[in-house]
C-alpha cells in the first residue's frame, strides 16, 4: 500500500497545472475561482483548446480522441480541473452520451457524434425524467409509435438541464408496450429543432433558469437515430447513470471551495471578525477537509479496483454519488455561513450586480440542494447500496 | 403554567391566517416582490387596518396594547404566508426601539406606525460588523446645532420602502440612535433584493447633518435599546419560523400522501417516513423554544431574556435548516422550483438564522453566561 504518487504521475499532474494556467483565460479563471460561472460560449471554446491538446475526454477510447490515461491519470485530471477550477466539460455529451455511443452505437453514429462531442460542436442534453417519472423512472410514458422510415416520439419530459442552449437531447421513450416497464424502452438521438419539439423554461429557487419542460408532439425520428438494439434503451440508461454518478464526487471542487472558504474565513473581504479565529467555525472546516480526504481516498481506491466492467452499471458509483452530494451541499453550506450578513445580497433583481462578495453564498447553496436530488435521489442510492451491495 | 391561547387570542390567530390567505396568497407574492418597494401598499393597509402595527404599544403611546404573546401570533401567521410587507422591522425592531426613545420623540411617531403611515428600518449593521453592534464605526459629531454622521452602513433591512431610517453611530464613549426621514437620504442608498424575496440595501453617511432632535436615544443607552430592539426582533423571527416550518412540514406530509412513485404514494416509503417524523420532532422542539423566548420577555429581566432568546434561536435555526432542506429533498425535483409555495420559505428559513446573527452568534451569547440551566425564576 501506498498513497503516493509516483514521479512520473507527479510530473504528469505538473504539467496539467502548466497548461491550465497558460491555457485558461484569466479573467474566466478568476471568475470560477470566485464562485461564477463559464458562460456557453467560453464552455465551447474551452472545450475546444482541451480538445486541440486531445484532451477533452480523456476517458474516451483513443479511437475516438480519449488519451490512454490510466484510471489514475483520469482522476489527476479531473481532480486538476476541478481544483484550478477550470470548465468542467458538459457531462451530457462527455460522460453521459459520448460513452454509450461508443459502447453500444452504430458505427455511422459513433462516427457522426462522437467527434462533435468532443468538440462541443453539438451540445447535449438529457431527455430521461417525466412529471410523474423520476425516481421510477422505468415507468416513463413518453412513447414512440413506428412511423415510415423511423419512429414519431409523444410525450412530456421535465428537467431537462441547460436545454436551452442544446442543439441534441437524448432520450428515452417507450417502444413496445406490452412489455414488462423495463423491457420496452428505446434510446433516441433527436436534434433538438426537430419539428413538434417545445421547450418551456423552469425557474429554480436561485434565480436561474437551469432546466426545461419539454413536449413531444408527434416528433419524427429517424430508425438511424435509435441507439443500439430496440427495446434494450433500459440497460443502456443504467450504464449512463452510473457514469453519472461516478462523476458526481467532484472533490476537487468541493477542495477548491474548502479552499476559498479558509481564505475568506481567514480575511474577510469587508474586514471585521475573522470566522477562521473562531473555534467552532476551525472545526466546522476542518471536519468538512476530513470528509473530502476520505471521498477521495475512496475514489482513489474505487478508481485502482478497476472501478466495475466496462458497460456495467457498479453499485460502488452510488457511494460516490451519496458522499459527493453532500459533501458539496455542506461547502456550499460553510460558504454560507463564511458569507455570513453579506450573503443578504442576492445578484439578481433590483439593484442588481451589487459588487459584493458574498453574492454567489445563497444562490449557491439553494442550487445545490439539486445534488442529492437528480441522478438517482440520494434516498435511491441508499436503497441501491443496501440491495445491490449489501444483499439486504 | 398555562400555554394555550385565550379566545381573543384564537381569534386574532384566525383573523391574520384569513386575512393572508385573501389578500397575500403564495400566487402574489412575485408580483408582490416586483413593486417599486418590493411590497404592496394596498395589503400593508390592510395590515394596518387589522391593528397590526400597532398591535405591540402601548395603548397610552396610540398602540393597541398586545404583548409579546400577540406578537408571536401575527409572527407565526406571517411565517407560512411569507408577505414581504415591512412588518417585523417597523412594528417590532423599529418600533421597540422608539418604544424606549425620549417622550417628546415618540410622541406622535407610534401613532403614526399604528397608522401605517410611519414605516422604518433599521440601519445598524456594517459590512464589516458580523452582527455584533460592539463592531460598528459610523460615527456622529456635534456639529452647529445638531450632528454630523459619517461612516457606512450595510444590510439595512426593508431600507427601500421605509418612511424614516433609525442610524446608529458612535457619539463620543456610546452609541447615539438617530431617526431620519427617508428623504434626507435620498443619493445616499444602494438597494438590492435579498435571498429570501425582501429589499435591502446600504447607506453612505458621510457628510450628512442632522438636526438636534433626530438624536432620539442617547449615547448613554444606545448600545442597551438596540440590543433589546434587536433582541425583540429576534424572538418574533423565531415565532416566523415556526408557522415558516409548520408551512414547510404540512406542505411534505401533504406532497408525501399524494406523489405517488412505483405505483404507490412516496409517503408509504418508510425512510421518508422517518424523515417526516425527524421534521414533526425539530418543528415541536423549535417551537417549545420560540414560546420560551415568548414569554421570558414578559416575564423576566432584560438579560435573562436575552438568553432565552438566544437559546431559542440555536433550536430555531438547527430546526429552520433541518426541516428546510428536507422539505426540498422529499419533494425531489419540485421542491427545487420558483413556482412552488415551498421555494419561499425554504429560502426564508435559510435566511432566518443569518439576519440578526448566527448559530455561532447566539450560541457565543450562550457560552459567555452562566449555566441557561440557572434560570432566573420570575
Ligand atoms: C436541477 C435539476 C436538474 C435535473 N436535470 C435533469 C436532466 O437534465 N435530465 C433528466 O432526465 N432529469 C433531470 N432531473 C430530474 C431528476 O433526475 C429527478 O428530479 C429525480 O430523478 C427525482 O425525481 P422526482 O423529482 O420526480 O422526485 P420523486 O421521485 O417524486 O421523489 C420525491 C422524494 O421521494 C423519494 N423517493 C422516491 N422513491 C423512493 C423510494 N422508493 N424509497 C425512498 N424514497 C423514495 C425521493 O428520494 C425524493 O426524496 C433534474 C432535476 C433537478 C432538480
Amino acid at each position: 500500500m501506498d498513497l503516493r504518487l509516483s514521479a512520473e504521475d507527479l510530473a504528469f499532474r505538473d504539467e496539467l497545472r502548466a497548461f491550465l494556467r497558460a491555457s485558461l483565460p484569466a479573467p474566466l479563471a478568476r471568475r470560477l475561482r470566485t464562485g461564477g460561472k463559464a458562460s456557453p460560449e467560453e464552455l465551447r471554446a474551452w472545450t475546444r483548446t482541451l480538445a486541440d491538446r486531445g484532451w477533452s475526454v480523456p476517458h474516451w477510447p483513443v479511437e475516438w480522441g480519449g488519451t490512454g490515461w490510466s484510471p489514475l491519470r483520469q482522476m489527476i485530471f479531473r481532480d486538476e480541473v476541478q481544483q484550478f477550477p477550470a470548465p468542467e466539460p458538459l457531462s451530457f455529451g462527455a460522460s453521459m452520451v459520448g460513452p454509450v455511443i461508443y459502447t453500444f452505437g452504430s458505427q455511422a453514429q459513433k462516427e457522426r457524434f462522437l467527434p462533435r462531442i468532443a468538440r462541443l460542436d453539438d451540445w447535449w442534453c438529457q431527455g430521461f425524467s417525466e412529471p410523474e417519472a423520476g425516481s421510477d423512472l422505468a415507468s416513463l410514458r413518453t412513447r414512440a409509435e413506428p412511423a415510415e422510415g423511423g419512429w414519431r416520439i409523444t410525450g412530456q419530459k421535465a428537467w431537462t438541464s441547460l436545454g436551452q442552449h442544446a442543439n441534441w437531447i437524448f432520450v428515452l421513450a417507450r417502444t413496445d408496450r406490452t412489455a414488462k416497464k423495463q423491457n420496452g424502452i428505446s434510446f433516441f438521438l433527436v436534434p433538438m429543432d426537430s419539428p413538434g419539439l417545445k421547450l418551456v423554461p423552469t425557474e429554480l429557487i436561485d434565480g436561474s433558469h437551469e432546466v426545461n419542460e419539454l413536449f413531444f408532439d408527434d416528433v419524427f425520428v429517424p430508425d438511424e437515430n435509435v441507439v443500439g438494439e430496440l427495446n434494450k434503451g433500459w440497460d443502456y440508461a443504467r450504464f449512463l447513470l452510473s457514469n453519472e454518478r461516478t462523476g458526481q464526487a467532484r472533490v476537487g471542487l468541493a477542495k477548491a471551495r474548502l479552499r476559498r472558504i479558509r481564505e475568506l474565513a481567514a480575511a474577510p473581504p469587508d474586514g471585521g471578525p475573522a470566522p477562521l479565529d473562531h473555534p467552532a467555525f476551525q472545526r466546522r472546516l476542518a471536519e468538512l477537509e476530513v470528509q473530502a480526504l476520505a471521498l477521495e481516498t475512496t475514489l482513489l481506491r474505487i478508481v485502482a479496483s478497476g472501478g466495475g466492467e466496462e458497460g456495467e452499471a457498479n453499485p460502488v458509483s452510488s457511494i460516490l454519488k451519496l458522499r459527493g452530494s453532500e459533501l458539496q451541499q455542506a461547502t456550499a453550506e460553510l460558504l454560507l455561513d463564511v458569507a455570513g450578513p453579506a450573503a443578504l445580497v442576492w445578484p439578481y433583481g433590483p439593484g442588481e450586480g451589487a459588487p459584493l462578495w458574498g453574492a454567489d453564498a445563497a444562490p449557491t447553496y439553494f442550487n445545490l440542494r439539486k445534488l442529492s436530488i437528480y441522478g438517482g435521489a440520494n434516498e435511491i442510492q441508499r436503497t441501491i447500496v443496501a440491495r445491490s451491495i449489501l444483499g439486504l | 403554567m398555562d400555554f394555550s391561547l385565550n379566545s381573543e387570542q384564537i381569534l386574532l390567530k384566525d383573523t391574520v391566517t384569513r386575512f393572508l390567505g385573501a389578500h397575500s396568497p403564495f400566487e402574489s407574492l412575485a408580483a408582490a416582490r416586483a413593486e417599486p418597494f418590493g411590497w404592496r401598499s394596498g395589503v400593508w393597509q390592510g395590515m394596518v387596518e387589522l391593528g397590526l402595527a400597532g398591535l405591540p404599544f402601548a395603548e397610552d403611546d396610540g398602540g393597541f396594547g398586545g404583548g409579546p404573546e400577540e406578537v408571536m401570533i401575527v409572527m407565526e401567521a406571517l411565517g407560512a404566508a411569507q408577505p414581504p410587507e415591512p412588518y417585523l422591522t417597523t412594528a417590532i425592531l423599529g418600533g421597540t426601539i422608539l418604544k424606549s426613545a425620549s417622550e417628546s420623540a415618540r410622541a406622535g411617531l407610534i401613532g403614526q406606525i399604528a397608522e401605517g403611515t410611519l414605516r422604518l428600518a433599521v440601519a445598524w449593521q456594517e459590512a464589516a460588523t458580523r452582527w455584533s453592534a460592539d463592531e460598528i464605526t459610523a460615527s456622529a459629531e456635534p456639529s452647529g446645532s445638531g450632528f454630523l454622521l459619517s461612516g457606512r452602513k450595510a444590510f439595512v433591512l426593508d431600507l427601500a420602502g421605509a418612511s424614516h431610517v433609525v442610524i446608529a453611530a458612535r457619539l463620543g464613549a456610546g452609541l447615539g440612535l438617530f431617526l431620519a426621514a427617508a428623504d434626507r437620504l435620498t443619493g445616499r442608498t444602494t438597494g438590492y433584493a435579498t435571498p429570501d424575496g425582501r429589499r435591502a440595501g446600504d447607506i453612505d453617511l458621510g457628510g450628512l447633518w442632522l438636526e438636534a432632535d433626530a438624536l432620539i436615544v442617547a449615547p448613554d443607552e444606545g448600545g442597551e435599546v438596540l440590543s433589546r430592539a434587536l433582541d425583540a426582533a429576534a424572538a418574533a423571527l423565531a415565532c416566523e419560523a415556526v408557522g415558516a416550518m409548520q408551512a414547510a412540514l404540512d406542505l411534505t406530509v401533504e406532497y408525501l400522501k399524494t406523489r405517488k412513485q412505483f405505483g404507490v404514494p412516496i409517503g408509504s416509503f418508510q425512510a421518508l417516513q422517518h424523515r417526516a417524523a425527524d421534521m414533526f420532532v425539530a418543528l415541536e422542539q423549535a417551537r417549545s423554544m420560540a414560546m420560551r423566548a415568548i414569554m421570558a420577555q414578559s416575564s423576566l429581566p432584560s438579560e435573562a431574556s436575552a438568553r432565552e432568546i438566544a437559546a431559542a434561536m440555536v433550536q430555531i435555526i438547527d430546526a429552520s435548516r433541518y426541516i428546510g432542506q428536507q422539505a426540498v429533498q422529499l419533494h425531489g425535483g419540485i421542491g427545487m422550483t420558483e413556482e412552488y409555495r415551498l421555494g419561499i420559505l425554504f429560502r426564508r428559513l435559510t435566511m432566518i438564522g443569518r439576519l440578526f446573527g448566527d448559530r455561532d452568534h447566539f450560541l457565543d451569547r450562550l457560552v459567555a453566561g452562566p449555566s441557561l440551566l440557572e434560570r432566573i425564576e420570575p
